[in-house]
């Protein structure tokens, strides 16, 4: 099949090209199995050079790819072109400085990421038999589906509360948090209530749900916000999330 | 040129990057970690079934045993020494990895999970053990974001999309590196005292290949070019669980779960080419067993592929066959479980839920053994006798040091990164207490920014892209899973026909500054270019079969002759080099010596090279 590629497109070291503009590409014999990531990598190896983009691993793990492809943010290697029809649109993630085409600048969401404390905290001493820390396979899945972030930022610029306020920390920042909040082993669950519960921290959150389906992980990104939201009303860690009984 | 001066500098930030940097950084260093992606994004990112330590968990298990399985798989090419201190190492590093938060499975116990993997046995393959500990299938970035969180707790400098270009050596000493700051195109020049490679592999050398897009080997690449050897180049291991036609890895915990390899006439066919550990032979078994399937006319609609089939149905029916306890037993809801990410692929990618269906795979090009020669100290050597470059070092899968011989076990990777990265650290932050600063040459980073400005000056007509493809195409045809010399000499040929064209007729379209992707992309593809060559030219010159190096006109390993690391060197040429392939390097049999010196009577003896069986 034919497609029709229209990309956002600014380059700000050529004088004409330092605002942004649509370009559109035509691209024969696409397989509609084919990832978004390809299409763009044959416009950029067959047709145009200069077209930029962040990409590695191309199967949904790394995180580099994250665009707004017809109007939704998805990883380009983790969307095909059945899905998406004979004219596709892709522009960078909102709310972030674009760089260079589909570039944008990152630091702003690391450094969000960053506030949270995003590392394991506990100073006991280790087990006097130099083994592992326990855990019950139970409380390991408290925190299960928060441990899938790979960063990617779909979900942080898809949020309008994120877009309003860049001060935010945003979703994936939450997400985060959330990890190591939950984890039984850690002990900086409060320290890190404390940071969310500030003016910029999780009560930006209007619960408008943009982030939930933005994930390419299917992380459950909204009920992880209500669940930090909880723990910081009840002033605690143990008892918010119920286990999942199915296994 | 800004210049930037750190204890050690860390170039490449997966898995064996920020173990280095964390060590390095605890033991009292200044490091910077500079990284051409931003560290959450490297490869080790992608590792899915597990990591193997010999914990006994789950099932009786001992170092020993795990090296013994190293040595084995790696068809008694692997360093026995190294191979020793890798297996001893993993159990602490594993553990340390836990207390740095890494959320591993539990048993019901609460200890950590552990599975079955190709290759990992008990009592010296007595039967097949669970060593590979786990967090779901994403094990490798768990330890990436585990690794890269405790490098933020412990305030690492990072330069992330500074990529390195160049490493600068002074009267044979490294004084550091030269980067590319992608977002405004400049040069840096990083000075230290120590500098680590850790930028992984090249396995984009191949068109079938379950690596990310950026890994083409530019540390290793660098390093030929500065004259240092790599090693054991020949040997590079296809994963025979690809997803058909894309490459994207299927974990072999797949099979650790159950999961069996199935024919177009329905047959788990492994059980005529390992009768023992069958699906769970090594992985260069495994891979020429589908190829060998495909020749005879039994893979798939004749396609070159075979089933992987995880249902529980058929999981179920061959442990009852084979007599397995009624508890371990599988159904939906574990499949789902254990193996989230996988069962995400194949329905993103190919519509197939393999709850449901079988999954289409194919071998895909998955990981160099060889790479930049280092001892188990991660300090790079440069030559058979193992003269060390000072403050170079190496780890994971760019350096070779070598504890996976001719064939890499599953989860070995993740050990290696994670052991060899760790003792890098260790070692780095002793050298640079006691090294002086080697001044930098006045004409630092010269040489490779004019390079840079002859490749972005490109006008000619042909583009990275396709040469690229021509690569991949010939790597895949000539220089994969079964070679000849007539093969590997096309290979060669096709190869100085693309380095003639990279090298004269390169054709770049973007000639900006700022994230010059274009640019970028083409100098890799000249590391990629250098690191098939040797590839080519080390496979050439072995004429035997060992591991994952399979010659069809030297049928058989050939102990006598090629019990022998290869190294290649190049004469720093950069357009037209001249290479040399010894085999001087012989391999360290030291555990088979100590059972020879102990008198252990020959078929007691554990270490001593035998044909392999699984």
């Amino acid at each position: 099949m034919d497609v029709t590629f229209k990309i956002r497109r600014q380059n700000p070291d050529m004088p004409d090209r330092r605002k942004p503009y649509w370009q559109e590409f035509l691209l024969a014999d696409v397989d509609p199995t084919d990832r978004v990531l390809e299409m763009l990598h044959r416009i950029k190896w067959e047709q145009d050079g200069t077209l930029s983009l962040r990409r590695s691993c191309a199967h949904g793990i790394c995180g580099s790819d994250a665009m707004r492809i017809n109007g939704v943010n998805r990883l380009a290697c983790k969307v095909l072109v059945r899905d998406l029809g004979e004219r596709i649109q892709i522009e960078p993630i909102l709310g972030m400085p674009v760089i260079k085409d589909l570039i944008v600048d990152m630091e702003p969401f690391f450094e969000h990421y960053r506030r949270v404390m995003p590392y394991f905290v506990n100073d006991d001493p280790l087990p006097a038999d130099g083994r592992e820390r326990l855990q019950t396979q139970a409380d390991r899945e408290l925190f299960d589906d928060s441990t899938k972030c790979i960063l990617c930022a779909c979900c942080t610029t898809s949020c309008p509360s994120f877009w309003a306020n860049g001060h935010y920390v945003g979703p994936a920042a939450i997400v985060q948090a959330h990890r190591f909040i939950f984890d039984t082993r850690d002990q900086a669950g409060q320290e890190r209530l404390d940071i969310l519960s500030e003016p910029n921290g999780v009560w930006r959150c209007r619960t408008i749900f943009n982030c939930t389906p933005a994930c390419p992980r299917d992380i459950e990104v909204t009920k992880a916000i209500g669940e930090v939201k909880l723990a910081i009303r009840k002033r605690k860690t143990i008892g918010i999330i119920q286990p999942n009984v199915s296994h | 040129m800004q210049i930037h001066k750190h204890d050690a500098i860390i170039i490449g930030a997966g898995g064996a990057g920020l173990m280095a940097a964390l060590y390095a950084s605890k033991g009292g260093a200044d490091v910077a970690v500079v990284s051409k992606l931003y560290p959450t994004r490297s490869h080790t990112g992608t590792a899915q079934g597990g990591i193997g330590a010999a914990l006994g968990n789950l099932d009786e298990d001992k170092p020993i045993y795990h090296t013994y399985d190293t040595v084995k798989g790696g068809d008694y090419l692997t360093d026995q020494h190294a191979a020793k201190i890798l297996a001893e190492n993993a159990v602490d590093a594993v553990i340390e990895l836990e207390h740095m938060g890494l959320p591993f499975d539990r048993t019901s116990e609460k200890r950590i999970s552990q599975r079955r993997f190709g290759g990992h046995t008990r009592n010296f393959g007595e039967e097949l053990v669970r060593r590979a500990c786990h967090a779901a299938d994403r094990t490798g970035h768990m330890i990436l974001q585990t690794l890269y969180q405790q490098c933020i707790k412990n305030e690492v400098s990072f330069f992330d999309e500074f990529q390195v270009v160049d490493m600068i050596v002074v009267d044979g000493v490294c004084a550091g590196v030269v980067a590319i700051e992608l977002g405004t195109g400049e040069f840096h020049i990083f000075h230290g005292k120590a500098s680590f490679f850790a930028t992984g592999g090249w396995g984009r050398c191949w068109s079938v290949t379950s690596n990310a897009h950026s890994l083409t080997g530019d540390g290793a690449a660098i390093a030929l070019r500065r004259g240092v050897p790599l090693e054991d180049m020949e040997f590079f291991q296809f994963h025979p669980t690809g997803i058909y036609r894309m490459g994207i890895l299927i974990t072999e915990g797949v099979r650790g779960e159950g999961g069996v390899l199935i024919n177009s006439q329905g047959e788990r066919f492994m059980e005529r080419y390992a009768p023992s550990a069958k699906d769970l032979a090594s992985r260069d078994v495994v891979s020429r067993a589908i190829y060998l399937e495909t020749r005879a006319g039994r893979s798939i609609k004749n396609r070159g592929y075979v089933h992987l089939d995880v249902r529980p149905q058929t999981v179920n029916r061959y442990f009852a066959e084979e007599g397995r306890d009624q508890g371990d037993f599988i159904n939906d809801a574990t499949v789902e479980r254990k193996l989230p990410d996988i069962l995400d692929f194949c329905r993103t990618y190919l519509g197939v839920d393999p709850v449901k269906e079988p999954m289409p795979v194919q071998p895909t090009a998955h990981y160099a053994m060889g790479g930049i020669p280092t001892n188990v100290d991660a300090e790079v050597i440069i030559d058979a006798a193992g003269t060390v470059m000072p403050g170079a070092y190496a780890a994971g899968e760019t350096a070779c040091v070598s504890v996976h011989g001719a064939n890499r076990l599953g989860t070995n990777s993740l050990v290696d990164l994670v052991v060899f990265g760790r003792r890098g650290g260790m070692k780095m932050a002793e050298y640079v207490k006691g090294a002086d600063w080697v001044p930098l040459p006045d004409d630092a980073g010269q040489e490779i920014r004019a390079e840079f400005d002859r490749i972005r000056s490109g006008s000619g007509s042909s583009r990275p892209g396709e040469l690229r493809a021509k690569m991949q195409e010939t790597m895949m045809d000539n220089v994969g899973v079964f070679r000849t010399e007539d093969t590997l000499r096309q290979g060669i040929d096709d190869l100085a026909e693309l380095r003639e064209r990279f090298h004269r007729d390169l054709r770049i379209d973007d000639k900006a500054l700022v994230f010059n992707t274009d640019l970028m992309e083409a100098w890799e593809l000249g590391c990629l270019l250098d690191l098939a060559d040797v590839t080519a030219r080390a496979a050439i010159e072995r004429k035997e079969s060992r591991g994952a190096h399979s010659r069809e006109d030297f049928k058989g390993r050939d102990d006598e002759h090629w019990m022998a690391h290869s190294l290649v060197l190049h004469d720093g040429r950069l357009d037209n080099p001249a290479y040399e392939v010894n085999f001087d390097k012989r391999v360290d049999l030291s555990l088979w010596e100590e059972e020879i010196a102990k008198g252990v009577p020959e078929e007691r003896q554990k270490f001593r090279p035998i044909e392999r069986v699984y």
